[in-house]
């Protein structure tokens, strides 16, 4: 059976891995790429165009931190010339008001920011950036007073997931439009850190709770998209919306992955631009095609009622867990990986308490 | 919202044509909607100005059909559109 390929709705650029902050959780792999292999202003901005030509219609410009980058001006630029929705993934640090005037002239469309914990204490020591949070504060008044549409991106964990009402207030008070409440999903930094960021089942109920209730009340003036932890769900996410259907992601360095944590999958070989196009990448490349549509799926999916549900969960999870991409998500109920998973819960979520964070550096 | 609320396509949301998939899309933050013949009916309306019950009056003469049966649908759209942050609304 030929699977239908659909062209790509959005891409993720992760523009560099440099970052001030050092967030134990971090999407980014745990070799970090250091900043002669990233690619030139001229090559992002041929990516965007050929990511537009494509279908893509949302960029995200993310790092690392992508304000580290000198050329961010240039390059939100270039891909508004693309004709791209342009949405800036940031922590805030590095952004000064100037440089958010320079933004606006460019053509931002958006500005997505993280939002460590509430308190300078707990951002500070999340983030291993003293100073941190209050700069953040300060970047968010300038963010308002321009006017950019805000979304507060805000990371949850067992340290700070009890602090849920007031991040949801914090979303409100610093004139967010939407909050992207976000359990960290354990890849790249925070798998090593899985057993210190872990929430326990309580937490996780008293959030769900709390959101369902938050939705209701502020329906019509505050968005919230709610990201579970998924090591709690009865069924897998339906990661990247099915693999190679959706979204793509381009590394500092021009590797052009399905999602960001493709690289742990040993056996796939990923392409880069601008040495291959971006086109023949998305349709024809064998890591994009690896799991795409359902042949690939094992009998168990195939057959299963959510199978164009879910798409069989993350095989990047299904990799991490089980050392099997190819395997059903261990979250899944029916998955034989799941008394795995169960046993991971269980011997992380009952350590009283949780081991030190290993730092992104 | 009421039907005398006026809405409107806040700042970091716009409508353009996506030359890949032929159609008129609908972009904000994390949303892409793809708009059929009605959405876009709708969407092109949003000038700030008309009310929702006024767009529904102007949709039902354009398309000859029946007020009460328009002026439903395109507040149900509205609102659904209000609560994915795509739309803003403000009492006149």
């Amino acid at each position: 059976m030929s699977v239908r390929v659909d062209p790509p709705m959005a891409m993720l650029a992760e523009l560099t891995h440099r970052c001030p902050l050092a967030c134990p959780y971090c999407s980014n792999p745990t070799d970090l790429l250091a900043r002669d292999a990233e690619l030139s202003t001229e090559s992002w901005a041929d990516v965007f165009r050929q990511a537009a030509d494509l279908g893509v219609l949302q960029l995200h410009l993310s790092g690392g931190e992508p304000a580290s980058r000198r050329d961010l001006e240039e390059l939100v630029i270039a891909a508004r010339d693309a004709g791209l929705y342009t949405n800036l993934i940031t922590s805030g640090i590095g952004l000064t008001e100037k440089r958010l005037r320079a933004l606006d002239d460019a053509g931002l469309d958006h500005v997505q920011l993280s939002l460590q914990g509430v308190t300078a204490e707990m951002a500070d020591r999340i983030g291993g950036y003293t100073g941190g949070f209050d700069r953040k504060m300060h970047v968010a008044e300038i963010i308002a007073d321009i006017g950019f549409p805000l979304t507060l991106n805000a990371v949850m964990h067992r340290e700070n997931l009890d602090d849920l009402p007031q991040t949801i207030d914090m979303a409100r008070r610093l004139g967010a439009r939407r909050i992207e409440v976000a359990c960290v999903q354990f890849q790249g930094w925070a798998l090593v850190n899985r057993a210190a960021l872990q929430p326990s089942r309580a937490q996780v109920d008293q959030a769900k709770a709390t959101v369902a209730r938050a939705i209701e009340t502020l329906k019509g003036r505050l968005v919230i998209d709610f990201v579970p932890p998924d090591y709690y769900s009865d069924f897998p996410k339906a990661c990247m919306n099915g693999w190679g259907s959706t979204g793509l992601n381009v590394t500092p360095d021009g590797t052009v992955l399905p999602c960001h944590a493709a690289e742990t999958i040993p056996h796939l070989q990923f392409d880069k631009v601008p040495e291959h196009a971006l086109a023949e990448i998305w349709y024809t490349s064998a890591a994009f095609n690896a799991y795409r549509g359902t042949d690939w799926m094992p009998a168990l999916c195939q057959s299963c009622t959510r199978r164009d549900v879910d798409f069989g969960g993350c095989r990047c999870q299904a990799m991490a867990v089980l050392g099997d991409a190819a395997a059903p998500d261990p979250v899944c109920r029916k998955s034989p990986g799941r008394a795995a998973l169960d046993a991971l819960l269980t011997q992380e979520v009952q350590q009283v308490t949780a081991p030190d964070f290993v730092y992104r550096r | 919202m009421t039907s005398d609320d006026v809405p409107f396509l806040p700042r970091g949301v716009r409508t353009q044509f996506d030359a890949v998939r032929k159609a008129d899309v609908i972009l904000g933050p994390e949303r892409v909607l793809v708009l059929d013949q009605v959405g876009k009916a709708v969407i092109g309306r949003l000038d700030g100005v008309a009310s929702v019950a006024e767009i529904a009056v102007d949709l039902a003469q354009v398309y000859d059909a029946p007020l009460d049966v328009i002026a439903p649908d395109v507040t149900a759209f509205i609102e659904d559109l209000r609560d994915r942050g795509m739309v803003h609304v403000r009492p006149r």
